[in-house]
C-alpha cells in the first residue's frame, strides 16, 4: 500500500475532536485486544491526534509528529514503529530468512514462507483478513505488518499462493516519511 | 493490571531500520560502520562469527550465496547511484534571475534548487515571509519547479540560500546571480524566430516567457 508513498500523495492535515480521538481509541482496542493496557501510553488522553488525509482513501494519524497508526476503509492499523514498542500486543507470524529480502522490497507473502523450517504460525486458528505483524527467522523486531488473506489453518493445509497480503514494511514510504 | 511498558527499539542511524535488518538494506557497510561507532554492545551480537554462523544455517549453501550475492550487487549500485547524485550535487548550480517587470519593478525566479531535496514550497513560504512579499512555486518551461519572488531580493535570497546549502555541507555549489532585463528578452525571443525560419520549422528550445 505504501511502496510508492511520498509527500505529495499528503492531501490535508487537520486535528481532530477530542470525542472523535475517542473514538478512535475504543475502535483501535476492539480490533486489537490486547491493546487494552497500554492504550493510553499510545494515544495519551489529552494529546491532539492529527488526521493525516492521504490518497486512495488512506488516512494517518500522527500524534507529537509522529504517524501512529493508519486507517484503510474501515480497519486501523498499527505503524511498524509502534508495533516495535509494543510487540506482545499484535498477532504474530514469522517467515523464513529466505523471504526477508522479498518482504523489504514490498511483496506479498507466499504460503511456503510461512510454512517452512524457519518460520512460525500461531498454534490457535487466526481467522481471514486479520491484521498480522511480520517477523522474521533470527531476528527480534517485526519488519512488516500484513493482512491474512487465508486463515491460518488453511495456510498449513493448503500451502499454496499468497498467505499474507504486506500492508506496510521497513523502508516503505510510510517508515520513510518525515514531517 | 500490570503496565506494560514500551520496548525500546534502537534504530539505525544510515538506513533508519532497526540494525538487525541493515544486511538487507541498501546501505549495508556504511550501517554496519555506523553501528560500531555508535553502538558497540549491539554490534557485538549481530556482526560476530558466531551469530552470523546461525543466521545461514537454515538455508542451503547455494541459496545462501545466491542471495547475498544478490544483495551485493544492488548495494554496490546504490552506492554508485549515491556517488553519482552528490556529483550531481556540486556540479549543478542555483541560478536566481532577476527578472524586470517593469521600469521599477522586478521578480526574481530562483532555479536549480530541486537536486538539493529541499521543500520548495516551504522555502517560498519563508521567502514570503521573509520578505515581506508574494513568492510562489511554479513550473518553468522545463517542467522543472522553481521559486519566483516578487520585488528584487536577489542579494538576500542568494546570502539565504547560500547559508541553506551550508548547513547541509555544500559549501562548493555556486548561486549565481543573472540579470534578465526585457529588452534582452525581446531580443533573444527576435533571434530565436530569427533561427526558427532559418532552420524551417523546427520549434525553437523552449523560452521562458514570464
Amino acid at each position: 500500500m505504501f511502496k510508492k508513498f511520498t509527500k505529495e500523495d499528503v492531501h490535508s492535515r487537520s486535528n481532530i475532536k477530542s470525542s472523535v480521538q475517542r473514538g478512535l481509541k475504543t475502535k483501535f482496542v476492539s480490533q486489537f485486544e490486547k491493546l487494552e493496557p497500554v492504550i493510553d501510553d499510545i494515544i495519551p488522553k489529552k494529546s491532539q491526534a492529527i488526521l493525516i488525509k492521504c490518497e486512495d482513501r488512506i488516512q494517518l494519524y500522527s500524534i507529537d509528529e509522529e504517524v501512529v497508526l493508519f486507517q484503510h476503509f474501515d480497519d486501523l492499523i498499527p505503524t511498524l514503529k509502534v508495533v516495535h514498542k509494543y510487540p506482545d500486543c499484535f498477532p504474530r507470524v514469522q517467515v523464513d530468512r529466505g523471504a526477508i529480502k522479498f518482504v523489504l522490497s514490498g511483496a506479498n507473502i507466499m504460503c511456503p514462507g510461512l510454512t517452512s523450517a524457519g518460520a512460525k504460525l500461531p498454534e490457535e486458528n487466526l481467522p481471514v483478513d486479520t491484521y498480522v505483524t511480520v517477523y522474521a527467522e533470527g531476528k527480534e523486531n517485526a519488519l512488516a505488518i500484513g493482512k491474512l488473506l487465508m486463515s491460518t489453518d488453511d495456510i498449513k493445509s493448503i500451502n499454496k499462493n499468497i498467505g499474507v497480503e504486506l500492508v506496510h514494511y521497513l523502508g516503505d514510504g510510510l517508515w520513510n516519511l518525515t514531517e | 493490571m500490570s503496565e506494560i511498558l514500551p520496548k525500546e527499539v534502537f534504530y539505525c542511524g544510515v538506513c533508519t531500520f532497526p540494525p538487525e535488518y541493515c544486511e538487507f538494506g541498501l546501505s549495508f557497510k556504511r550501517c554496519k560502520q555506523w553501528l560500531q561507532e555508535n553502538n558497540e554492545a549491539l554490534f557485538d551480537s549481530i556482526y560476530s562469527d558466531e551469530a552470523l554462523a546461525n543466521a545461514t544455517s537454515t538455508l542451503s549453501v547455494e541459496k545462501q550465496a545466491k542471495i547475498s550475492k544478490e544483495l551485493e550487487k544492488k548495494q554496490a549500485k546504490e552506492e554508485a547511484k549515491l556517488e553519482r547524485e552528490l556529483q550531481m550535487k556540486l556540479a549543478s548550480k542555483v541560478i536566481i534571475k532577476r527578472i524586470e517587470r517593469n521600469k521599477r519593478k522586478h521578480v526574481i525566479e530562483i532555479s536549480g534548487l530541486e537536486v538539493f531535496n529541499i521543500d520548495m514550497k516551504k522555502l517560498a513560504k519563508t521567502f514570503a515571509s521573509k520578505f515581506a512579499t508574494g513568492a510562489s512555486v511554479t513550473k518553468n518551461a522545463e517542467k522543472k519547479d522553481e521559486i519566483v519572488v516578487q520585488g528584487d531580493v536577489s542579494d538576500e535570497a542568494k546570502a539565504y540560500i547560500e547559508k541553506l546549502l551550508e548547513e547541509k555541507g555544500l559549501n562548493e555549489v555556486q548561486v549565481v546571480q543573472e540579470d534578465d532585463k526585457k529588452g534582452k528578452k525581446k531580443a533573444a525571443l527576435a533571434a530565436a524566430a530569427a533561427a526558427l525560419s532559418a532552420t524551417g520549422g523546427v520549434p525553437p528550445p523552449a523560452q521562458k516567457t514570464r
